[in-house]
């Protein structure tokens, strides 16, 4: 069986749900290996052999982390020169890992397929399937060239703990290259912590609009009393309501949770493409007419501001 | 201040896109147009010329006849000439030998800055614009929602989950720009008539020294096996808030075991 190599997503070594979810789908395909990028290994180890990586490939240099993208490509073509031939290479599908599977697969000659909410094992390697126009289509392919390289989006599958041993460390010397450098991060700007989970890796999300009119005080409530992610509509971010980072739709997250509910939202095509493939849709909008409904599990026509408080203290009522 | 801009024509994303029996994007059955989010490109570079006090902005395509018409719409907008690059082998080509053909392309033309958008509405893979940096050595400043070019540095602001970052790099460089930079400006009846006179040339593969059987569908380094169109979400049951249309989502929710 041939290794198949999951790029770690962490922060620190604090690692993210979605490399659960990659080492989980590399066990299918074959011998999962983490690679690790940046500090704080240590503290990594543990979790990604929970989840069945045999071998991790740590890769520590000076500057890692001062520059975009660049340098983590190289590293990354790094590690596979010394894996050998891995059978394919999972990436978070981030806007940064998007960009790292770029470059790798021009460095590689490979190719690569994006955005990957399901991969299977298949006759002459994995098989991949992919939302397509704004999810109206299901599309499966795979990578004909090279060494297959996949984005992953998070949610593609369930993490399934193994309870391996820590993992072999192979330690893989990568010194950012002067054209890798070019690009060079002078400042960060942390975003103000807000305590709920992740949008993109949410089980439950809960959403506003136009029709909040910049009032997200009841969208947060209902979502706090579900443990929810709080997203917002293009047209609620371009207002200014509320920061780009929670946007769902085309250009913002394209989220496919257990459980969204929209409120305010009349359901374009820019929204819809960042949530019709969740589980269950719920809508709540002042406008019977919305185009919303057409795809919503259960809808009520009504005033958000008296449904969703009722429905946050009906949730607190019920919990106890 | 030299900055081509690239664009991609493609099917309006409002109509019902679909895919053609060779399981490559229908190009036909829906109207195309400028990708929406190629606008913002064009915008940025507008801008950019515009503090610079003087450059020249030359807007570059791949893509069939048809695909004149995002050119078109960008020298309404004020870019000052096109590059067309278009070559019956390109069909089905994927992004590997989309972005070798732009790279040649870049190569023949002379720049300061080259500016994406963050995708197209089509394919939406965005990587595009890594690639091409990754090809032409060009530092890479992508996903910015705010842009400015000062002393021969490009500064951007990248939105991330976490943390905003600012990245500097050196010109020449490679930015992509998100719809987070500002609204695209409509062309003006003056652009709309100027645009006519704008020159726009057309390049062949042999032009840029790509043999076709670097591109198209028969080069390509992935392979669609299957096209299914997704059924239809069913709409459930819509209920009017009779003052107990909370109550009555939560018990839905229950229902669902969701809560």
């Amino acid at each position: 069986m041939s290794q198949i190599l999951v790029l770690v997503d962490h922060v620190d070594g604090a690692v993210r749900k979605t490399t659960a979810e990659l080492l989980t789908i590399a066990r299918r395909l074959g011998e999962p290996a983490a690679v690790f990028i940046g500090k704080g290994f240590d503290n990594a180890a543990s979790t990604l052999g929970e989840f069945g990586a045999g071998v991790a490939y740590k890769v520590e240099g000076e500057g890692l982390e001062d520059y975009l993208v660049a340098p983590k490509a190289e590293a990354l073509a790094a590690v596979v020169e010394q894996a050998g031939t891995p059978g394919a290479i999972l990436i978070p599908s981030s806007p940064e890992g998007k960009e790292i599977a770029a470059r790798l697969a021009v460095k590689l000659s490979s190719g690569v397929i994006t955005d990957a909410v399901d991969v299977q094992p298949g006759d002459g390697g994995p098989v991949a399937t992919q939302s397509a126009f704004a999810s109206a289509y299901t599309v499966t392919g795979k990578v004909t060239k090279g060494i297959p390289i996949i984005t992953v989006k998070p949610n593609a599958a369930t993490p399934e703990p193994v309870g391996g041993a820590q993992p072999e460390a192979v330690t893989v010397a990568a010194t950012p290259s002067e054209a890798a450098k070019a690009a060079r991060i002078v400042e960060r700007r942390p975003k103000e912590k807000t305590g709920r989970p992740d949008l993109s890796e949410a089980a439950i999300v809960v959403s506003g609009g136009r029709g909040t009119n910049g009032d997200f005080t009841a969208v947060e409530a209902l979502a706090d009393a579900l443990g929810a992610a709080v997203g917002a509509s293009r047209a609620a971010v371009d207002a200014g309501w509320y920061p780009h980072s929670n946007q769902v739709g085309q250009t913002g997250k394209q989220v496919s949770p257990q459980l969204y509910i929209a409120a305010g939202i009349s359901g374009a095509i820019q929204h819809r493409a960042g949530m019709q493939t969740s589980k269950t849709i719920v809508a709540v909008n002042k406008d019977g007419e919305a185009p919303i409904f057409e795809l919503a599990d259960y809808g009520v026509v009504g005033d958000l501001f008296k449904v969703l408080p009722q429905a946050t203290e009906e949730i607190l009522k019920r919990k106890g | 201040m030299n900055i081509v801009a690239l664009v991609k024509y493609v099917p309006d994303a409002q109509a019902d896109r679909g895919f053609r029996a060779d399981n490559t994007l229908d190009r036909e059955a829906v109207d195309g147009l400028l990708s929406e989010l190629d606008e913002y490109a064009v915008e940025q570079a507008l801008q950019v010329v515009d503090k610079a006090g003087d450059g020249k902005i030359t807007v570059l395509t791949v893509g069939p006849e048809a695909a004149t018409d995002a050119i078109r719409k960008a020298l309404q907008m004020g870019a000052d000439e096109g590059v067309h690059v278009v070559d019956d082998a390109i069909h089905g080509s994927d992004a590997l030998a989309t972005s070798l053909v732009l790279a040649k392309a870049l190569e023949k033309l002379e720049y300061d800055l080259v500016i994406t958008g963050m995708a197209s509405t089509d394919a939406v893979m965005s990587v595009v614009p890594a690639m091409l940096s990754e090809r032409l050595g060009l530092p890479q400043a992508t996903l910015a929602s705010e842009l400015t070019v000062e002393n021969g540095t490009v500064r951007v602001r990248r939105d991330g989950d976490a943390s905003s970052e600012i990245i500097e790099a050196p010109l020449p460089a490679l930015v992509s720009v998100t719809d987070q930079t500002g609204e695209a400006r409509y062309p003006s009846f003056k652009g709309i008539m100027a645009a006519k006179k704008k020159p726009v040339q057309t390049w062949s593969l042999a032009d840029l020294g790509v043999s076709p059987d670097e591109v198209g569908l028969a080069a390509a380094s992935t392979a669609v096996e299957t096209v299914t169109a997704r059924p239809a979400r069913q709409a459930g049951q819509v209920i009017t808030d009779e003052g107990d249309g909370g109550v009555k989502l939560v018990e839905f929710l229950a229902g669902a075991k969701l809560v």
